[in-house]
């Protein structure tokens, strides 16, 4: 009699588990607007990427072309694979002080594996991942860019 | 020529009239044959192609993505596409093949989907042949199928292939006791096996309402089997992607396995339509007792679009094991079958012969 009734409950209790997973499967066949598919060229120009996405590592510059970088090379330091490269430049501040600027960041994007190190390790958080994607160029070359735009120098009060 | 939707039989007797008076019986005969022949024949590829597509569109949407979505307005014609180039493609015979029964295999495979359509009532008097025997020549007709598996798998030249071909000659064994079986339950109802016979019994109320208990446990028992024995979702370690590379059709390429393909669709298809016309009521539109205006609505509705939308149901299902379900081992397919669907059946085959006696039946 135990036997039986372990065997019956057996049945039930495999039936209840298969019933589970196809609730799983089915809320999500009935919920058509939870598809994350994107059609992509056809959407390109309303296409939006989540936050967290990781698109290239780029420098914000307000208005006034002025950015946070201070030229200190840690970014250069933590990149695990040398994709960026400080060039700074001393310039001589009116009060006869010498003063360490950057001159060129330059950034590999080749190289780079989008690990964000260079972002975190920031401490004047000069630098930022874009959410950008399309980054197919007709010549390698063209994926070496510089980072801080001409003519720009850094934000008044961003501690060295 | 007299037409309606809701019957056909008057259509195929003029038809039957007009050939027969232009022509000698033997003629008749043979232009009716090739008649429903290309029908079929039409019918197969043509809705064996639409399944393909339906079965991708529903994984994909299981599966929060969206399909095949380039080839035609929402990818309608993106299975055409691939049968077209399947029938461009080389036919690669693998070397010390079999050369005969290799070539063999793929036509018993897809013959066999042709013989069990040919009997299945799509509407009143659309049936090519209405056998009095229509279950037990369908079940029959379907395990001649594992027979062109078995050869594919044997002449192929290949371990993955005869693997494949074995594991699915035990499987198809084993589950057909279970299909037939749980067809017997409903005969035991029907009292026939004229398949439509077995759909006029229905008018008053479909088997599935009927027979209630035995019938609800006959029509799930006979789906799983069904799955099994077409070789689909859980059960498909006859292909076994990740193991067997493709199993038995594993060495077929072009139009054989196009062929292998599109029988896997359409047994799809006849095991959705014998669950149908068994258990679901064939063609009869959904009455509901003494609701006169509802069931006035539903007559409305032309029988061969009950007959599909039924089959449609059942093939959703049988699609939603398919993607939900992970593959089981050969191990567990067997005890499945023996140590439960089995017992079950048997079980089930004595409380029905019980309640038919008792009269307990609706």
């Amino acid at each position: 009699m135990r036997a039986i009734w372990k065997y019956l409950s057996d049945v039930l209790k495999g039936i209840w588990t298969l019933i589970q997973g196809m609730r799983v499967t089915g809320h999500y066949f009935f919920r058509p607007w939870l598809i994350v598919t994107q059609q992509y060229p056809e959407n390109r120009r309303k296409l939006v990427m989540f936050e967290r996405f990781r698109g290239e590592v780029t420098m914000p510059h307000n208005e006034n072309n002025e950015h946070k970088c201070t030229g200190c090379g840690i970014c250069e330091i933590s990149c695990p694979n040398g994709s960026i490269e400080i060039i700074t430049a001393t310039v001589l501040l009116p009060d006869g002080k010498k003063k360490r600027i950057i001159d060129k960041h330059i950034y590999h994007l080749g190289m780079c594996s989008l690990c964000n190190l260079c972002v975190k390790n920031c401490p004047s958080d000069a630098i930022v991942m874009a959410q950008t994607f399309e980054h197919a160029v007709w010549d390698r070359t063209q994926l070496t860019k510089v980072l801080n735009r001409p003519g720009s120098k850094i934000m008044e009060g961003i501690k060295e | 020529m007299a037409f309606s939707i809701y019957d056909f039989s008057s259509f195929t007797q003029s038809i039957h009239e007009g050939l027969s008076n232009r022509l000698s019986p033997a003629g008749t005969l043979a232009v009716e044959w090739v008649i429903v022949g290309i029908v079929i024949l039409l019918f197969v590829a043509v809705f064996g192609l639409f399944l393909v597509y339906a079965e991708r569109k529903v994984c994909a949407f299981f599966q929060q993505r969206l399909g095949p979505m380039r080839v035609g307005p929402w990818g309608l014609v993106q299975t055409i596409a691939d049968f077209i180039k399947l029938l461009m493609k080389e036919l690669i015979q693998p070397a010390r093949a079999d050369k005969f029964l290799y070539n063999l295999a793929p036509f018993i495979v897809i013959i066999v989907t042709f013989l069990a359509i040919s009997v299945i009532p799509f509407a009143k008097g659309l049936q090519a042949f209405d056998f009095d025997i229509g279950v037990f020549f369908v079940t029959s007709i379907t395990a001649v199928g594992v027979i062109g598996i078995l050869l594919a798998g044997w002449s192929s030249n290949n371990k993955y292939s005869l693997i494949g071909a074995m594991r699915s000659g035990a499987q198809i064994i084993s589950y057909e006791l279970s299909v037939g079986l749980s067809l017997i339950t409903i005969v035991i109802l029907a009292g026939t096996l004229q398949l439509s016979g077995i759909v006029e019994a229905q008018r008053a109320g479909w088997f599935i309402y009927r027979g209630h208990i035995p019938a609800i446990i006959a029509f799930f028992v006979f789906v799983i089997a069904g799955t099994a024995e077409t070789n689909r979702g859980p059960f498909d370690l006859a292909e076994a992607e990740s193991e067997l590379t493709a199993g038995f059709h594993t060495e077929y390429s072009g139009i054989k396995f196009a062929f292998f393909f599109l029988a896997e669709y359409v047994n799809l298809f006849i095991v959705s339509a014998m669950a149908t016309t068994v258990f679901l009521g064939g063609w009869m539109p959904l009455h509901f007792g003494n609701l006169e205006e509802f069931n006035h609505v539903m007559d409305l509705i032309p029988p061969v679009f009950w007959f599909f939308i039924k089959v449609f149901f059942v093939i959703f299902l049988i699609m939603w094991f398919k993607w939900t379900f992970p593959r089981l081992r050969i191990d567990q397919i067997l005890t499945l079958e023996w140590k439960f669907l089995l017992p079950i059946n048997l079980f089930n085959i004595i409380l029905m012969t019980v309640i038919v006696l008792m009269g307990w039946h609706f």
